[in-house]
């Protein structure tokens, strides 16, 4: 299905921006900054299509995040593939990874659903730490090679933001393309409704299984980019912990929504860094906030905001 | 949708903006007269008891240099940034360090994982980089612009296996943390073992968080080894010990230099007893005879850490002072020129420091050598001197 | 043999530990469908407070148990009043959010008024540990499990006898119900998270003596209770016993037989395994649920 003229003009919009900012910003912090927002973009957008849109929630996505670092730290390093022939094996493997797991955890619903996937996660963490001799166990990987495409090097910091945010557009697109098909309207209906879902004839559990799935590949691709962009990796980056981040991304960005994972991911990205003020009470604040957001914009801050200003925009007209 | 769309979209636009104008700043030039040095430790997180210390006594040292007139007229400025521990907020901060503060070296980071997450940039940005973690990895390979101040996991197990062979002990059982320094340590324990005429009979680890280690010790008993080697920070090495009294294992533990504080005698209460280690001279400081070379650089900086902060010092914390007085030392004269400051650094020989006495060499960017450590033995609650 | 004992000691030492906080999470669940991830932070409450009131300020036991329990219960309270009842729809994602972040904020917190080193306060009786074919087993173990029995027997006691119980748990299968008969649900809810705190302030307390406290010991102990307490069936009493005490062996057996480095994988493992063959875990208690 082609994208509507507006959507098109928007996302042109958006482009042009990354262009610009690009091209003004050349401070390496910065650049860094926003790159991290790309590749935390990723995550959440993936995991936005399994728990906004297929209502499916996960709270082990960091592993697939870490399979996807991992993978291409392992075939580059060890094996000598060229990173770009790394990064379509890898994300198959994560397809068939996120296929096996899937299968018997999509079975189930509700907590229920969520611990297994949480269940998944620390064990892959466990596996990261303790497969030693392949992964470098809790030292870490080092010497993961730069990117470079014939005669461009990805090395800098400027071109790696515009790698992952060409990465990032891109996704966006994908996923509105999946939102507005019959795809899509088939995994809201799963997530109104799963029962009603099926009675009119809606392949469920093929359906769950593929944003499962799709999900993944999102996460690994971020992973692939993560891992080529600090040249080390470790297991804690890919922890219970990097799991629940995710998570809390899509929540507070706003579920079901593709510019409300832009959203948590900058707001998740920068916190910390507006945060080194408070210093010791850092992790007070943090949780305080997301308490906060949750309380009073359950919907996430996309919807929330939006809400406050049609509310205040109905109180001028009174 | 469409209204949702273009809302957001100027949601998107008005967020890049805002980077930009954060950004500004850092567009101009930035050239001041303080000499700037960074440092990121694991202020807070599983590892603030070394991040914190380590900081502190940055700011000491700094604040001593200063008083004296600092470097060359320069006064020195710290920045500080806090890693959590975590390697991808320890690449954050060091690139913080070097595009928006432009500092003119880094000190730290305390774990192995964030420093070999922050070598690359430090390595591309070709800025003097002296770092608190104790992995071996970080100076093997040697690269010109990465040092470290912190004693050899190489050194502190070759203490260990010296003391071993001199009791004669053939068979040991190891056990270690599932964490970097375990992991190294583990590392080194097996690969050395075979030099000293031992032989590790099991090897078992556990978490940094456990709370009980009977099983691991329960194997461990089995093999009926003559002496148990335990690899970690505090608390579990603490457990540890405690596990071996409660089951009335019979069998001399050693612990690494990692649990060389007061707080493993705290915590580990009558179960101390016994246990022997490796440790940086500063834990025993009344016990060196008056000739060692390093007594009154030790004591002074406990004096003086103490004044200024009100708490005991700590032999982590000395990584980061003796860093940050090697630099300063390789600075004079430099005139800010990193690569001056960095040959400066690697000349730097007979540094009476916290750690040891460094001497540092285009092949040795550690410095330190197995006289660093003493060998130790807790009595009755308190250290002594072994041998 | 004496190998054998010993690891099936060490077994219900830690397996009483996850079971006194798996306690916590099956109760909480049973009356009000709610998965508290903060439940660890309680725990580590209960535990500090322990350190404090008997490490620093020298009280003598039981009036310290009492204080502690009651702090960990206030907070508790004070958390469902300002987090929970405050949230208008709460759909369960939101609410697994902010108990995260509760969480967090706790964690926090403890580092803040406890610092970043770990405690120890010796055990509640100074005896040494028992000799048992060989194999020893400290008497604070055996505290630990005497206690939750006690509580488990209570807590029995408490819904299927006293009139307050009976409302809880009716208000947990149906509130509709409950209210049309006049139940106060709103209380109801107080009244669980309040026991459920207290329950992890218990835990807290009678674990003290035996693990390192610091600020951030509730996460792993709390996710591995919460595994107990899947294994055993979410929402039963006694499953939690069953869950955390066959945790606990199966964690020291697996040390023993295969290999000290997945001790941890050992829970997540049994975890999956329950879920995908016996969600409802070992005793079905509660039907699996939708969200």
């Amino acid at each position: 299905m082609r994208l509507m003229t507006r959507t098109r003009i928007v996302y042109a919009l958006f482009a042009a921006v990354i262009a610009v900012s690009g091209w003004a910003i050349n401070s390496p912090y910065y650049l860094q900054i926003l790159t991290f927002i790309g590749i935390n973009t990723l995550l959440a957008l993936g995991l936005n299509m399994l728990m906004g849109y297929a209502g499916q929630i996960s709270l082990g996505h960091g592993a697939f995040y870490g399979i996807g670092a991992y993978g291409t730290a392992i075939l580059t390093v060890h094996w000598h593939l060229s990173p770009w022939l790394a990064l379509p094996v890898t994300i198959f493997a994560v397809i068939l990874v996120a296929f096996i797991v899937g299968i018997p955890t999509l079975k189930l619903s509700g907590y229920y659903l969520g611990m297994g996937t949480l269940g998944f996660g620390m064990i892959v963490n466990i596996l990261f730490r303790e497969w030693s001799s392949v992964t470098g166990g809790a030292s870490g990987f080092v010497g993961i090679p730069s990117l470079e495409l014939g005669p461009i090097s990805f090395a800098s910091a400027k071109n790696y933001f515009y790698l992952v945010w060409g990465f990032v557009i891109l996704s966006f697109i994908v996923c509105h393309r999946i939102i507005h098909s019959r795809v899509g309207r088939a995994l809201r209906a799963i997530h109104d409704g799963e029962k009603a879902a099926a009675a009119v004839g809606v392949d469920t559990s093929r359906l769950k299984l593929q944003v499962f799935v799709l999900s993944a590949v999102f996460s690994a691709l971020a992973g692939f980019l993560y891992a080529h962009m600090v040249f080390f990796i470790s297991p804690e980056s890919f922890s219970f912990i990097a799991s629940i981040r995710i998570v809390t991304m899509v929540v507070i960005g706003g579920m079901a929504s593709v510019w409300g994972s832009l959203l948590g991911a900058s707001v998740l990205t920068l916190l910390p860094e507006w945060l080194h003020a408070f210093s010791e009470f850092e992790m007070v604040v943090y949780g305080l906030i997301l308490m906060l957001i949750m309380i009073f914009l359950p919907k996430g801050l996309t919807r929330g905001l939006l809400d406050m200003y049609e509310r205040a925009g109905k109180k001028n007209d009174r | 949708m469409t209204i949702t769309t273009k809302r957001t979209a100027i949601w998107i636009i008005t967020l890049v903006f805002a980077c930009l104008l954060i950004a500004s700043p850092a567009l101009s030039e930035t050239a001041k007269a303080p000499y700037k040095i960074g440092g990121i430790f694991a202020v807070t997180g599983p590892s603030s008891m070394l991040g914190d210390p380590e900081k502190k006594s940055m700011e000491l040292a700094i604040e001593q240099i200063n008083a004296a007139g600092g470097i060359d007229g320069h006064l020195l400025e710290a920045v500080i940034y806090d890693t959590e521990g975590d390697p991808s907020k320890a690449v954050m901060g060091a690139s913080k360090l070097i595009s928006k503060d432009n500092v003119m070296a880094i000190i730290g980071p305390s774990l192995t994982p964030t420093t070999l997450a922050v070598m690359p940039m430090v390595q591309k940005a070709q800025i003097p980089f002296i770092s608190c973690a104790a992995g071996n990895k970080i100076v093997q390979p040697i690269d010109p612009w990465v040092f470290k101040t912190a004693q050899s996991d190489i050194s502190a197990v070759a203490a260990i296996y010296d003391t071993l062979k001199a009791k004669n002990i053939k068979k040991i059982s190891i056990i270690t943390v599932a964490n970097a320094f375990g992991e190294s340590g583990k590392e080194q324990l097996e690969a050395q073992a075979a030099a000293y005429g031992l032989t590790i009979a099991s090897a078992e680890t556990f978490g940094a968080t456990d709370t009980d280690m009977t099983a691991q010790l329960t194997k461990i008993r089995q093999d009926k080894p003559e002496a148990i080697v335990c690899w970690g920070t505090n608390p579990g090495p603490a457990v540890l010990a405690k596990n071996i009294q409660q089951l009335g294992l019979n069998i001399p533990l050693y612990q690494s230099h990692g649990v060389a504080s007061p707080k493993f005698i705290e915590l580990a209460g009558s179960a101390a007893d016994g246990v022997m280690l490796p440790t940086g001279k500063i834990l025993v400081t009344d016990l060196l005879p008056d000739t060692d070379p390093q007594k009154k650089a030790l004591a002074a900086y406990a004096a003086d850490y103490k004044k200024k902060f009100d708490t005991p010092v700590s032999g982590f914390g000395g990584y980061a002072y003796d860093a940050v007085n090697i630099l300063a030392g390789a600075m004079k004269g430099a005139d800010g020129d990193k690569e001056k400051i960095r040959a400066g650094i690697e000349n730097t020989k007979n540094h009476v420091g916290i750690s040891g006495v460094f001497n540092f060499s285009p092949t040795d960017h550690n410095g330190l050598g197995q006289d660093a450590f003493v060998m130790v033995k807790i009595v009755n609650g308190k250290w002594e001197l072994l041998k | 043999m004496q190998e054998f004992l010993q690891y099936f000691f060490s077994g219900i030492t830690n397996g009483a530990i996850y079971a006194v906080i798996a306690i916590g999470f099956s109760m909480l669940y049973n009356s009000t469908e709610l998965i508290n991830f903060a439940h660890g932070e309680f725990v580590m409450l209960g535990s500090m407070c322990m350190i404090t009131f008997v490490g620093a300020m020298h009280l003598p036991l039981v009036p310290a148990i009492a204080l502690s329990i009651a702090c960990v219960t206030a907070a508790g309270l004070i958390f469902e009043r300002l987090a929970i009842r405050t949230v208008k729809n709460p759909e369960h994602i939101v609410l697994i959010i902010i108990t995260v972040g509760a969480s967090i904020f706790l964690r926090g917190v403890g580092m803040i008024i406890w610092g970043k080193d770990a405690f120890s306060i010796p055990p509640f009786s100074s005896h040494p540990p028992l000799d048992i074919g060989g194999a020893r087993l400290l008497a604070q173990s055996l505290w630990i499990i005497v206690i939750f029995l006690l509580i488990a027997v209570g807590l029995q006691v408490f819904y299927k006898k006293t009139l307050t119980g009976k409302a809880m748990e009716a208000n947990a299968i149906s509130k509709r119900a409950a209210w049309i008969v006049g139940i106060p649900s709103r209380l109801m809810v107080t009244l669980a998270f309040g026991l459920s705190a207290a329950m992890g302030g218990v835990a807290g307390v009678i674990i003290a003596p035996v693990t390192m406290c610091s600020y951030d010991m509730g996460t792993m102990i709390g996710l591995k209770g919460f595994c107990a307490a899947m294994l055993g069936g979410l929402g039963s009493l006694w499953g939690a016993l069953i869950g955390g005490f066959l945790l606990g062996i199966l964690e020291a057996f697996g040390v023993g037989f295969v290999s000290s480095g997945l001790k941890d994988a050992t829970a997540f493992l049994l975890l999956l395994f329950i879920l995908y063959v016996r969600p409802g875990g070992i005793i079905s208690a509660v039907d699996v649920k939708r969200f």
